[in-house]
């Protein structure tokens, strides 16, 4: 997809010829799954192929180009101290072992993101996401979380919001903050879309989600005021209940109360606004942290179970390699032609700019190792792929029937099992509408059409593949499993970004109106809280209530908005590379920006201009208007008609801006860099001066001979830690922090 | 017997894994961190860590979740 120069190759000399076997063996598995997966067509073809062509590239992008680009491009070095070895203060800057911080990493850039975006491009069959997700996360998605990790590392933990103002100035920041302000809200949205569509209707999943929220206000206090501290054990009981609601929800389903955890999608939607606000104002170890716990717990867990799950059972792929809709841009699960679509929809496991934010945040303030970066910020999002990649399996191993029915609107589909079963066959899949209500008892669901959002089809695909090796007596228990699994993540998203959007909002207008910036200011907290909810609320009871259906006239939205965010990143990456001397090294980031340019312009171009109406906004919205000024309308028709009207155009001009806001931050950033190539001496470096450090620590998982003789040395285990005699307070080397930082 | 030490092994890798991952020894290094710099440092107590950490919003495992 992304067009590269080849990485450059691995040192000839002194290059065992075991390691070579090794590696070319590792070439040899990727390709084959790759031409399995390209030759597939006509037949059914195991799911074990797409693993093989994924996990085989990810180890040669990671062997060789993740190595290129930290030792040539960045000069990762080892004996520069990093912000957690100088500024250690025991606190947020602390030196952490490479193995436990790649797991934060992880689990904080890893969400409902990836197991969202594949689902939806399946309708284009399982070849054309599977290239983006694999391509696009070697050559584009870690390279960026790697070049941000590292750049914020130079300087002290930077945020990207800062890096952009610093480095490129004024407009470029503001049009960046207002960027990953926007992006929130709209993520939120759609993500809390996902779960309202697969929560409706549905007594057991309200139910044990439901649940959630008194279990981690147990956890809270628990850990508040019983044992402090103590989160494995208390996860560990969070964890217990949480299952022990999975169960219970059966029985909430079968019982007399089931009426009473049957909710409309409105219903929902004003209980998740509520909730939301009441955990933004309440304190965080209240409600968010333990929230936060669970979810980890569950999201490795969780994604370790379907790695064994996708090994184990080896599913096939009933999705062609192809579909129809890839060339026509007529598929009803989001309309328009693979380019760009695909790379819209499928944003996180390929390209995310949201982990620009978390590689800049906490992840740059705790690497012991300027060398960890590669580990930590390209072997994440590689682990971020991956899961996308389990979620695209997921989908593509559904009965493609059962898929267009579960993804498409209620408009294209109908709502009864005979009309939903016609369409289909107008796509040319079959499926009958006996087999449709047959896969809703198989889940105990009492129905499956029109679950749109990616979440349904996802658990039922988790649970095909599950039931595979547990037998079909618990399918149900793993939809219903997976659901949870995907709400979990989505609610505490929900609680996070309200609360993170609305510090930005406190800190943005506080310097309109002081009060506002004091965090404990009440009025200012409710307000601002209000405003973020509100926003976020809008956008998703719109989608609730889009007669064209939400998830086709949302996703799009939040694709172009994430993308765009990658696109600020890595255009502050290219700057930075040209800045500090690397021009002939700026293709490494400035390569995937020109990319996720071209494909969110062509994307907000086309949602714009575009004439046709199930592409473009504005188009859609003339269809409807007319619609009205014929005066043929009446009643829900006139009310369909007029909704659609107010939201293709609140669709289209935001669509617009966002385009414009990136133009507006490349420009800006081209200038700069022209700037500092004519005049080298005018460039300020914003990097902290190097410190030798006095730190030993291995750069991989695994350590080398060398690093296992250097930390023996100094006496240390494999985690690493100071030299003897330096350290914290304790000898050269050791920066300027003093414990007083911190507390 | 030896099968049985291996698998205690692992239990308490997999434990401390856990343990550091969810932040259940941030206490215990901070308080290391203390004495390293002066071995007769006040430390606060575990309540008051736990307390000062979280209010003071610094506690990493709770800044944003992504997609």
């Amino acid at each position: 997809m992304t067009v590269q120069a080849p990485p450059a190759g691995p040192p000839r000399r002194g290059v065992e010829p075991r390691t070579v076997a090794v590696w070319t063996a590792v070439a040899l598995v990727g390709a084959l799954g790759w031409t399995m997966l390209a030759l597939s067509r006509g037949e059914e073809v195991s799911a074990a192929w797409m693993v093989a062509a994924a996990l085989g590239s990810y180890a040669i992008g990671y062997r060789f180009y993740s190595k290129f680009i930290a030792h040539r491009v960045l000069g990762a070095d080892k004996t520069r101290a990093t912000p957690a070895e100088r500024l250690d203060n025991g606190i947020d800057f602390q030196p952490t072992d490479r193995r436990v911080l790649l797991g934060h990493h992880f689990a904080a850039i890893s969400g409902a993101g990836p197991l969202v975006g594949p689902v939806l491009a399946a309708q284009m069959g399982f070849l054309p996401g599977t290239i983006w997700i694999v391509a696009g996360v070697i050559f584009a998605g870690a390279v960026q979380d790697m070049v941000v990790l590292f750049f914020s590392t130079r300087r002290n933990g930077r945020s990207l919001g800062q890096m952009a103002r610093e480095e490129i100035g004024p407009v470029g920041g503001a049009a960046a903050l207002v960027a990953v302000f926007a992006i929130m809200i709209i993520l939120l949205a759609v993500l809390a879309l996902v779960i309202v569509n697969a929560l409706a209707e549905s007594p057991w999943g309200t139910f044990s989600i439901g649940m959630t929220v008194p279990i981690a206000l147990f956890m809270g206090v628990y850990l508040r005021m019983i044992r402090p501290g103590r989160v494995a054990e208390v996860s560990l009981i969070g964890i217990g209940l949480l299952l022990l609601a999975l169960v219970a929800g059966r029985w909430v389903a079968e019982s007399s109360l089931a009426d009473t955890f049957t909710l409309s999608k409105e219903t929902l939607v004003v209980f998740m606004v509520i909730y939301a606000f009441v955990a933004s104002v309440l304190p965080v170890w209240m409600l968010l942290a333990p929230r936060d716990y669970l979810s980890t717990f569950m999201k490795l867990g969780t994604i370790a179970l379907l790695f064994i799950g996708v090994v184990v059972a080896a599913p096939t792929l009933k999705m062609e390699s192809v579909t129809d809709f890839a060339g026509e841009g007529t598929g009803p699960v989001f309309a328009g032609s693979l380019f760009p679509f695909v790379f819209i929809t499928i944003a996180c496991g390929a390209l995310s700019g949201f982990h620009s934010l978390i590689s800049s945040g906490t992840t740059p303030k705790m690497v012991q190792k300027e060398t960890q970066v590669r580990m930590i910020g390209y072997g994440s999002m590689l682990m971020e792929s991956s899961v996308a990649i389990i979620a695209m399996i997921a989908a593509c191993v559904l009965d493609p029937g059962l898929y267009f029915a579960m993804n498409s609107a209620p408009t294209v589909i109908g709502d009864t099992a005979q009309s939903a079963s016609q369409a289909i066959q107008g796509f040319g899949y079959e499926i009958t509408p006996a087999a449709l209500q047959a896969a809703a008892d198989s889940v105990e669901e009492s129905t499956l059409l029109s679950r749109t959002g990616g979440a349904p089809t996802f658990a039922l695909g988790v649970s095909d593949i599950f039931s595979n090796v547990t037998g079909d007596s618990l399918k149900a228990f793993w939809y219903h499993f997976a659901i949870m699994f995907e709400a979990l993540f989505i609610l505490t998203a929900l609680d996070a970004g309200t609360r993170v959007g609305r510090f930005m909002l406190q800190d943005t207008l506080g310097n309109i109106y002081q009060p506002l910036k004091r965090v404990s200011w009440w009025p200012g907290l409710i307000g601002t809280s209000a405003v973020v909810v509100g926003l976020w609320g809008y956008f998703l009871w719109v989608g609730v209530n889009d007669p064209l259906g939400g998830i086709n006239q949302l996703f799009p939205l939040f694709g172009i908005t994430n993308q765009l965010l990658g696109a600020v990143a890595l255009t502050v990456c290219t700057t930075l590379l040209i800045k500090s001397g690397r021009l002939k090294w700026a293709w490494v980031t400035g390569i995937p920006l020109i990319w996720v340019a071209v494909v969110t312009l062509t994307a907000s171009w086309q949602k714009v201009f575009s004439d046709d109406p199930r592409v473009g906004f504005f188009a859609q919205g003339d269809v409807a208007q007319e619609g009205i000024d014929s005066g043929e309308l009446s009643g829900q028709e006139l009310e369909d008609a007029e909704t659609i009207v107010t939201n293709t155009t609140v669709d289209g001009v935001l669509s617009a801006v966002f385009a414009l806001l990136v133009v507006v931050v490349i420009v800006d950033a081209a200038r700069v860099c022209v700037k500092s190539l004519r005049n080298p001496e005018s460039v300020v470096s914003h990097e902290e001066p190097y410190h030798e450090s006095s730190y030993v620590a291995p750069a991989q998982l695994v350590p080398t001979a060398e690093e296992k003789a250097e930390l023996a040395a100094a006496g240390l285990g494999s985690g690493g830690g100071f030299l003897p005699g330096t350290g914290p307070g304790g000898g050269p080397g050791a920066g300027g922090a003093k414990d007083g930082e911190g507390s | 017997m030896t099968g049985t030490a291996a698998l205690a092994a692992a239990a308490r890798k997999v434990w401390w894994y856990v343990r550091e991952v969810v932040g259940d020894t941030a206490y215990e290094r901070y308080v290391e961190h203390l004495r390293r710099h002066d071995p007769d440092a006040e430390v606060p107590d575990r309540r008051e860590f736990e307390r000062m950490r979280t209010d003071a919003g610094d506690d990493p495992r709770t800044g944003f979740r992504c997609c």
